[in-house]
């Protein structure tokens, strides 16, 4: 079956401050199917939004990129202007992290709408207006006519988010990247615009690349996640699998990192060392500089992703590692390959 | 976390009072903007005399009831010249600063947008422009094309283009790269669509103020060349042309006309240049 979302073999190179270039992104390969959530996790820096805005073209100028991303089958990087306008105005949509900044300031909601749904060309200005209604009542907002002759700036935050949400999905897309659409919000407003996009993407059967760094956020509102260290993808698991049969010391020391409820803890543990960037990495496996069970082999080849039931991970000691956590992995196989 | 620059956000405050944020001589800038504007659409309504009508009998009048502003050398009435001469005077840099502002709006935009080898070269070509005065080539155009209104103020609105084209430029760079536009480029909009809804509005306080302070400039340019008896052609009023007229009535100890013009010029160009700054703060603020 081939996938909504193909990424192949992704590499970005962004031309550094002095000379050269920098690589941010080495070989990532992630494939979403349609009606499919799938989680990007990561730490800042980690390149999961540079990945999206790979998926997008949104790359800034100069930078070099190899690899292949495939929508349906077609290649994004080699579509010409044309193709890539009609491709981002009707088959994805994107939310982003800080909807206050991604919106044009002196134009009314209602205006910003009422442009991207006439994007789709087929719609009459009066169905148009009754799609911006009922999008603007499923996004939760209640007094539509109001809220479509306001300004961005008169709307919260989280109402804002609701308003951009809305515009992502005016035409239809089928696919939808959301880059830390909460991260901007407060804690209250984050839970209920999740919720409105966990619901829209069920109702829909929107297929969804959902950006975050909050792997329990994640693991609520994706059936499969990924996550990234330093421009790799090193673990690839279904949403459910990931707290049991977590294979990368690199995830198992987020999920060790994580602070519980009900739970009194003296130290909160950490991973040793500091985060390096994806131009650090040398040759070798991109968390050898931290990993507490780094080996020789680590630091000189970089490890391939290699299949374990539920899911891929790029770790040379896939075994090792189970075995000594001991884990009761679901659906695992006792960590065979 | 990463904290996004967000777009200059207007508050409620500063859209409902702008006129309320004017300083005084910016208030009274504006005034004498609008009086003067007022004066040349009424001109033959609220002029005593005929701008053109001459009496022989009535030469070098001092200022009297008759005459508010006295008379010429020809016995024409200077106050009814001067509003008459509003017209031609404020008609040239309105064409100046239409053209150079279109012009130049549509120069910086595609040179911020294409970016590149493209806006190097649009930079380079201002820079060429901005080094020939305004004067000469507007003297080089009335030589070319011959004497009048519309031939100087091709020329200078030529030569004005830099003036609001690079300051645009730098802003339309900023806007470019600020997160919304991106956001709508991944909506699939094109790229004439965001310059034209989105891009331009964002500029246009920025084009008021440069267009406005321009203004004032090409005025004292079209008054120089009239001045010079290049421009408007007598016997059409212009104050630049009357500074011109009066010169010889100078040494015979009339210094009427040549003085009241030459204040008419010299208070539309301060109010003009007053307003654009009065604009430009209460637009951007004082930290612009």
């Amino acid at each position: 079956m081939s996938a909504l979302l193909s990424i192949d073999r992704l590499r970005v190179e962004l031309p550094a401050a002095k000379k050269g270039m920098r690589t941010v992104i080495h070989d990532v390969s992630l494939d979403v199917q349609a009606g499919e959530a799938v989680g990007l996790v990561g730490e800042s820096g980690s390149g999961k939004s540079m990945t999206t805005r790979a998926v997008m073209r949104l790359l800034p100028e100069g930078a070099r990129l190899s690899g292949e991303i495939r929508f349906d089958g077609i290649s994004i990087p080699g579509m010409d202007r044309r193709a890539l306008r009609r491709w981002r105005a009707t088959r994805v949509g994107m939310i982003f992290q800080d909807p206050r900044a991604h919106i044009n300031p002196v134009r009314t909601i209602g205006d910003f709408l009422f442009e991207g749904v006439m994007l789709d060309g087929r719609l009459s200005t009066s169905q148009a207006r009754e799609r911006i209604s009922h999008l603007m009542r499923a996004v939760g907002i209640a007094d539509v006519d109001r809220r479509l002759n306001q300004y961005p700036h008169e709307l919260s935050g989280g109402l804002l988010q609701r308003v951009m949400i809305a515009a992502a999905l005016t035409t239809e897309p089928e696919l939808l990247l959301a880059d830390e659409p909460t991260t901007a919000l407060d804690v209250t407003t984050q839970e209920e615009v999740i919720a409105i996009i966990d619901e829209l993407r069920r109702e829909r059967g929107l297929a969804m690349l959902f950006i975050t760094h909050d792997l329990d956020l994640a693991a609520a509102v994706c059936g499969r996640i990924a996550v990234m260290y330093a421009g790799s993808i090193v673990e690839e698991q279904k949403a459910d699998a990931l707290g049991l049969a977590t294979s990368h010391p690199y995830t198992k020391g987020l999920l060790a990192a994580r602070p519980e409820l009900g739970r009194r803890e003296r130290r909160l543990q950490t991973i040793e060392g500091r985060p390096i960037s994806a131009f650090e990495v040398g040759d070798g496996c991109a968390f050898a500089t931290r990993c507490p069970r780094v080996r020789d082999r680590c630091r000189q080849e970089r490890p391939a992703p290699t299949q374990v039931p539920g899911g891929r991970v790029a770790c040379h000691f896939i075994d090792f590692i189970d075995a000594a956590a001991g884990s009761p992995a679901v659906g695992s196989g006792g960590g065979t390959r | 976390m990463s904290v996004l620059q967000v777009a200059p956000k207007p508050d409620s405050r500063e859209i409902t009072s702008w006129g309320a944020r004017f300083d005084g001589p910016t208030t009274v800038a504006c005034v004498i903007v609008v009086v003067f504007t007022l004066a040349a659409v009424f001109a033959p309504v609220i002029a005593p005399y005929d701008p053109t009508q001459v009496d022989p009998s009535a030469v070098y009048q001092g200022p009297s009831v008759a005459h508010l502003l006295g008379t010429d050398n020809t016995g024409r009435d200077i106050l009814s010249r001067l509003l008459h001469g509003a017209r031609s005077s404020l008609l040239g840099p309105a064409i100046v600063v239409l053209i150079a502002a279109v012009v130049g709006t549509v120069i910086a935009v595609s040179a911020a947008w294409i970016g590149g080898r493209f806006d190097a070269f649009v930079s380079r070509a201002l820079d060429v422009i901005f080094a020939f005065p305004g004067l000469i080539l507007a003297i080089v155009a009335v030589a070319v094309i011959g004497p009048g209104l519309l031939a100087p103020a091709a020329a200078l609105s030529i030569s004005y283009i830099p003036y609001i084209a690079r300051v645009l430029r730098t802003a339309a760079i900023r806007q470019r790269n600020l997160p919304y536009i991106a956001a709508l480029e991944v909506q699939g909009f094109g790229a004439v669509a965001i310059c034209v809804r989105h891009l331009v509005p964002n500029l246009l306080p920025l084009l008021i103020v440069q267009a406005t302070v321009s203004y004032g400039y090409a005025l004292l340019d079209l008054s120089a060349i009239s001045f010079l008896g290049l421009g408007t052609q007598p016997p059409t009023p212009e104050w630049g042309l009357m500074v011109a007229n009066g010169q010889s009535s100078i040494i015979a100890g009339h210094v009427e006309q040549s003085l009241y013009a030459g204040l008419t010029i010299l208070v539309a160009v301060v109010a003009f240049n007053v307003l654009g700054q009065g604009l430009a703060k209460a637009f951007m603020g004082d930290d612009r």
